[in-house]
């Protein structure tokens, strides 16, 4: 769990470096590949030691074939969905939209990826306890999904409200439920997303068994929602953020995201998502 | 066995592989061994810490990149605290990159990184000069020459020029840095571009320009790398597009006697470590024994008359 004990607290980064893990450069071949809907691919990848000791919010690294009709210069950034550590194996879920998810689509069973990982600083996990509230929209679920798994280990309760524009969009939904997860979801379809709606139902769920921790991924509405939300707005909450990268390792400086040089300060700064982040504290990013 | 090794001015590397400035870091040390570089060279810093560019900073083309970074770091003090000390750990001697907007201030650089750990300076010379109306220093010869001077008189340390691509005659640039006692050229930094995205209307970087990179610009550099090799007798070391060993071999060929490999270190770090081993199997089934041997081999084609 050495890369757990790195989950940083703010400014915590230069004493977690020492002890930081070796980044793979890896091979992995691909053991399952499907459509989980008209959009989403469920990609799972066999994957060396290292790949394994990765925590929820990390990410990997994707280089994406060159295929006949996409091929993208750059790698694709892409935090797991899940891990199975008796299996070896490594699992993404992501949206088909530009050339380089494109090119990932065209992968099929024992094809072989380069991967490089695991990276960035993920969730900090070190004081969630009771009751946690994920609240995912679109492919954001993915990232939620591995952190509900690991909660779920540690017996800490998890509710999930996933959210997306159709029924037929949302992702994740038998799979949380299946290890304990409470899931509500909620549509653009049947209005039941909207802001105020959705600020609604979660003061309700919070009513009825308070949150400890709240986490969230995939809008940048939900962010707001959760920083403005008398009741939950006080708790220790934590946000994935997505940038387009370029190295992912910190030297190229393309994915920075503004951020508080700490909670309750005015003082912006750039910080990189692939080092700082993904995840941020709430309090830290700007509304 | 190939002898790899290559001097440049005074400062002797193993080989002549080493990390573009920008696009090499602590991680590198997590991902690669980078005890095998030819050299280690470090992202620009400048005087006082800076936030960089509004991003979006980073747009993707089909073989190239277009950055807008604008050079945020932390300042020459944490540099010199923090990033000195972790680079003395490995053996490729430290190259620091400096930037900064007056001469000046080229020059108090210098002399702050005149400390045992550093084995040279690398003078990026593509910013804005605040006294020429923002026009880059590598854009003007007088101002490069006095940039390179002020910097050698600051430092015993040997120094070397970046040069920038966005000029009309890069040998008169190049000549200029000569004069002025840079030791080395490295040719060169990144190509002025922009790119426009149709479906918002918004520039694809934050600062609309950016410094277009990649295996796309490699015919351009090189041929300044040639131009400024036939230009000037201190050593060029080739900077732009490399990514395999036959992209840095072109380089040596055209006369430069060590390579930069930049953007390719972000879609893998193991680039450096390939285009090293490539020219070690380059040199081995072609029975050279030295790889300077064939720096600026290139033949001509035959005339007729």
């Amino acid at each position: 769990m050495h890369a757990d004990a790195c989950a940083p607290a703010p400014g915590a980064a230069q004493t977690c470096r020492a002890a930081s893990p070796a980044i793979e450069e890896a091979h992995c071949p691909v053991v399952r590949h499907a459509w989980v809907n008209r959009e989403c691919r469920h990609l799972v990848l066999a994957a060396p030691d290292p790949f394994l000791a990765a925590t929820p919010g990390q990410f990997f690294h994707l280089r994406c074939p060159a295929t006949s009709e996409a091929r993208a210069f750059l790698r694709r950034p892409m935090s797991l969905y899940s891990l199975d550590r008796s299996r070896g194996q490594v699992e993404f879920l992501y949206k088909v939209t530009g050339a380089g998810t494109r090119a990932l689509a065209s992968l099929e069973r024992g094809d072989v990826v380069n991967v490089l990982g695991p990276l960035g600083t993920g969730f900090n996990l070190h004081k969630v306890g009771g009751h946690a509230l994920l609240l995912g929209r679109g492919t954001g679920v993915a990232t939620l999904n591995h952190l509900a798994e690991c909660l779920r280990e540690r017996h800490v309760r998890v509710t999930a409200v996933l959210s997306a524009r159709t029924r037929e969009g949302l992702v994740s939904e038998d799979r949380l439920a299946g290890r304990g997860v409470q899931t509500l979801c909620v549509t653009d379809e049947d209005g039941s997303s909207d802001m105020v709606r959705l600020g609604e139902t979660l003061r309700k769920l919070h009513d009825q068994a308070p949150f400890s921790f709240v986490a969230t991924c995939g809008s940048q509405r939900m962010i707001r929602l959760l920083q403005s939300l008398e009741g939950l707005r006080d708790l220790a909450g934590q946000a994935a953020i997505e940038q387009p990268m370029a190295c992912a390792l910190g030297m190229c400086w393309a994915c920075v995201h503004p951020v508080r040089q700490a909670a309750g300060t005015s003082a912006i700064r750039y910080e990189r998502v692939c080092v700082e982040g993904p995840v941020f504290d709430l309090a830290r990013l700007p509304t | 066995m190939t002898d790899l090794s290559v001097s440049i001015g005074s400062l002797h590397l193993d080989n002549p592989v080493m990390p573009a400035s920008g696009t090499f870091g602590e991680a590198m040390a997590r991902a690669i061994d980078i005890n095998r570089l030819g050299a280690i060279v470090t992202k620009t810093i400048t005087e006082e810490a800076r936030e960089g560019n509004p991003p979006p900073r980073v747009a993707e083309f089909a073989d190239a990149t277009l950055f807008s970074i604008g050079i945020p770091g932390k300042g020459v003090g944490h540099y010199l605290d923090t990033q000195v000390p972790f680079y003395r750990a490995f053996r490729p001697p430290l190259v620091a990159s400096v930037s900064a907007d007056t001469v000046e201030g080229f020059a108090r650089l210098a002399r702050a990184l005149s400390i045992p750990g550093v084995a040279a300076i690398e003078a990026n010379v593509s910013c804005p000069n605040l006294r020429k109306h923002g026009l880059a220093f590598g854009m003007d010869a007088q101002a490069t020459h006095d940039v390179v001077r002020a910097m050698s008189a600051a430092t015993s340390l040997p120094v070397w020029a970046k040069l920038t691509p966005n000029v009309g005659d890069i040998a008169e640039i190049a000549c200029a840095a000569e004069a002025g006692g840079a030791q080395a050229l490295v040719v060169a930094n990144a190509l002025l571009g922009m790119a426009v995205d149709t479906a918002t209307f918004l520039p694809r970087v934050g600062s609309v320009t950016g410094g277009l990179t990649g295996p796309a610009t490699r015919p351009i550099l090189l041929r300044m790398a040639h131009q400024c090799v036939e230009a000037v007798s201190i050593p060029v070391i080739g900077c732009g597009g490399i990514s395999t060993a036959q992209d840095a071999l072109e380089y040596l060929l055209v006369g430069a006697r060590a390579v930069q490999v930049g953007t390719a270190s972000f879609v893998s770090p193991r680039a450096m470590l390939d285009v090293l081993e490539g020219l070690e199997t380059f040199c081995g089934e072609r029975g050279i024994r030295r790889l300077q041997d064939i720096v600026g081999g290139m033949k001509h084609h035959p005339r007729f008359q």
